[in-house]
């Protein structure tokens, strides 16, 4: 299956019109989901009056955080096993996005907690911290690829420090949440789905699908951006051989 | 008897086949084969930055190639522009820790001797001139008798008396039924026996 | 498997570490000069330092880890010792491991040494208690050296690669940092927290060696 991804053409033939119907699909999703959000739906006094609203953002930010982590790993391992160039095209190019959802899921979180904690900053609060740590992982894979004279040591070099930091994260999580359990209990933002009305539910699964197919549309042109700019690089190191 | 032979040497010592090389978007080089027997030397020549160094550490197994295969038949001696030496090492220590690291008995003060380090034996490398560190590294293929040599530059910072040094030491192992690569941008003073030029 | 070139790898990285003129004096006083500036950055109280004393050793003891991190791998491969090392037939997480050690050895373990002295100052009481926290600086420094060793790896061929080291290792620091300033404290979860820090510590020494292993190969690639 990963083979048959794996062919920079095939994948250049595919995104030509999967990205697009990503945006659209994704602006309709988001739009719905923000105009019910915003407008429609009544504010929950219990978490915060309007500033509970900003969680249409926020938890759409939130499971991108994890979730692009997770495909950059992914993405790593299979390059580092395959060897197949559009892995690691992949990984490099949710990299830079992943770090944007996630410092805008820090960002709305210190939003929503200054008026309910009365604190930008809540240290224990153990999704805050998790997030936070998930932040610098995103800035070192791209600190690290940054510093590598040659895209191929760049792609093993990230891919060894992507995998490294996936098999991590349980162990920061676990002790995040350890960390965070032995002072007060904070947690304000339960934004648990079951324990949530439907009002809110669906809102919030239209934004979460949106920002998903956000992401993935810009992580392909991102993709086709690099494919290209791999492909200008060849021709160019090709026409200065051949002098 | 040399160590590392797996078999009986028979056929050659090194081989390589359709090796190719790409860094960044340049093309190093494509298509390279070549074997080297036992006996035999094979100096590997090209202009600056033509992938000299980078093709004898693919040989030698520290460089991932892009394409092709490398069959080394038994172990080989390293020899490169970065000596390996550390600044606290003393030419006796550093030849005493390899030695050990590879399990061999050689002598050391024969092994300094032979090499002209009788004086500086216990001086550390950071108070030794270029062409000692250069010699004390050259020791190490007198630690252990082993079939092939990979030597990268062999007479840079050496002087006219270091440079018969390591031609006797050639020819020695040449004649004792080893292998030699080399990679050399001026005069090799010996007669290859084959030429890889990139 | 012959153990013999870890060994020497091992004996190499000790002489190292230990040749750079002042030994494990230097890493020693960085450790002490950075606990010295809390109490002037954030006052004399005594039950403030007493509080705060044993975590800010955590981070001191964390930024040491890093500091002298930095040319543990870089210096082996600008010397070339790093592909003489890769040559050898020995496993280079073998290696790696056997280096990440003995620099812990050189310059970790004597900062655990010196960490009772430095918990007087930070006024707590002098008792058994002190022995037992330097055992758990030492555990703890070892997965810091380990990990930071991951970054060390990586960044063994870029050019000040130390603030690098920093960013990789730092979300990798957070389990050790906690489990450690946890299970120096009396509260709820302080007695399995060693339990937890011997046990990341164990992971680490598991798993960092052939990342170490990787990330060289590439930095000799």
């Amino acid at each position: 299956m990963f083979s048959w991804f794996a062919n920079p053409l095939r994948f250049l033939r595919l995104s030509q019109w999967l990205a697009p119907l990503c945006y659209a699909l994704a602006v309709l999703l988001i739009g719905w989901g923000l105009w019910r959000g915003l407008w429609m739906v009544p504010a929950d006094e219990y978490q915060g009056g309007d500033i509970m609203r900003v969680m249409f953002i926020h938890v759409p930010a939130a499971w991108l955080a994890m979730a692009s982590y997770m495909a950059m790993a992914v993405m790593s391992f299979v390059w580092f096993i395959w060897r197949h160039e559009v892995a690691d095209i992949a990984a490099k190019s949710i990299a830079p996005l992943g770090a944007v959802w996630t410092a805008v899921c820090l960002a709305t979180g210190s939003i929503w907690g200054k008026p309910t904690w009365g604190t930008w900053w809540q240290w224990d609060d153990a999704r805050m911290m998790s997030v936070l740590f998930m932040f610098f992982l995103f800035l070192g894979y791209m600190a690290l690829r940054a510093s590598m004279d040659t895209r191929q040591k760049a792609a093993r070099a990230g891919a060894i420090l992507a995998m490294v930091g996936a098999i991590n994260v349980p162990l920061i999580k676990f002790s995040v949440d350890l960390f965070t359990s032995l002072h007060q209990d904070s947690s304000v933002l339960t934004a648990d789905g079951p324990k949530m009305a439907a009002i809110y539910l669906w809102p919030l699964l239209a934004s979460s699908l949106g920002h998903t197919l956000l992401f993935a549309g810009l992580t392909q042109t991102l993709m086709r951006a690099e494919i290209w700019d791999r492909r200008t690089a060849q021709a160019n190191a090709k026409l200065m051989s051949e002098g | 008897m040399l160590r590392g032979v797996t078999g009986t040497v028979s056929g050659p010592l090194l081989s390589a086949t359709g090796l190719g090389m790409i860094r960044g978007e340049r093309v190093l080089f494509t298509g390279v084969s070549l074997s080297v027997a036992p006996g035999e030397s094979l100096v590997l020549r090209g202009s600056n930055g033509a992938g000299k160094t980078t093709l004898l550490r693919i040989l030698a197994g520290l460089t991932r190639p892009e394409a092709g295969e490398v069959t080394r038949n038994g172990l080989h001696h390293w020899f490169a522009h970065r000596e390996g030496l550390k600044p606290h090492e003393t030419p006796r220590t550093h030849l005493g820790l390899w030695a050990k690291a590879w399990g061999s008995g050689s002598d050391l003060d024969s092994v300094l001797a032979r090499m002209g380090l009788k004086r500086p034996a216990d001086v550390p490398a950071r108070y030794l001139s270029a062409g000692q560190r250069r010699r004390t590294a050259l020791g190490r293929l007198l630690l252990e008798k082993r079939p092939i040599w990979m030597l990268d530059e062999p007479y840079t910072a050496l002087d006219a008396e270091g440079r018969e040094l390591v031609l006797e030491l050639i020819e020695d192992h040449l004649k004792g039924g080893g292998a030699i690569v080399a990679a050399i941008h001026g005069e090799s003073g010996f007669v290859p026996a084959n030429e890889v030029v990139l | 498997m012959r153990p013999a070139p870890i060994l020497s790898a091992f004996r190499q990285a000790l002489g190292e570490a230990w040749a750079g003129g002042a030994g494990a004096l230097l890493p020693l006083g960085f450790f002490a000069g950075a606990a010295v500036l809390v109490p002037l950055g954030i006052g004399t109280d005594p039950q403030t330092l007493r509080a705060v004393g044993p975590g800010i050793l955590w981070v001191a003891l964390a930024l040491s880890s890093l500091v002298t991190l930095e040319r543990i791998f870089q210096a082996d491969t600008e010397d070339g010792a790093l592909d003489l090392w890769l040559q050898t037939g020995a496993p280079a997480s073998a290696i790696a491991g056997a280096k990440t050690f003995a620099h812990w050895l050189a310059a970790g373990l004597p900062l655990a040494l010196l960490s009772p002295l430095l918990a007087l100052m930070f006024q707590a009481e002098a008792s058994t208690d002190l022995l037992r926290n330097a055992a758990l600086y030492g555990l703890g420094g070892l997965a810091f050296y380990f990990w930071g060793g991951v970054g060390a790896a990586l960044s063994a061929t870029v050019r000040r690669g130390g603030l690098l080291i920093s960013l990789i290792a730092l979300p990798l620091y957070v389990p050790t940092a906690i489990f450690g300033a946890l299970s120096m404290t009396h509260g709820p979860g302080s007695e399995s927290a060693p339990l937890f820090l011997a046990a990341s510590t164990l992971f680490a020494l598991a798993v960092a060696p052939f990342a170490m292993a990787a990330a060289l190969r590439l930095a000799a690639d």
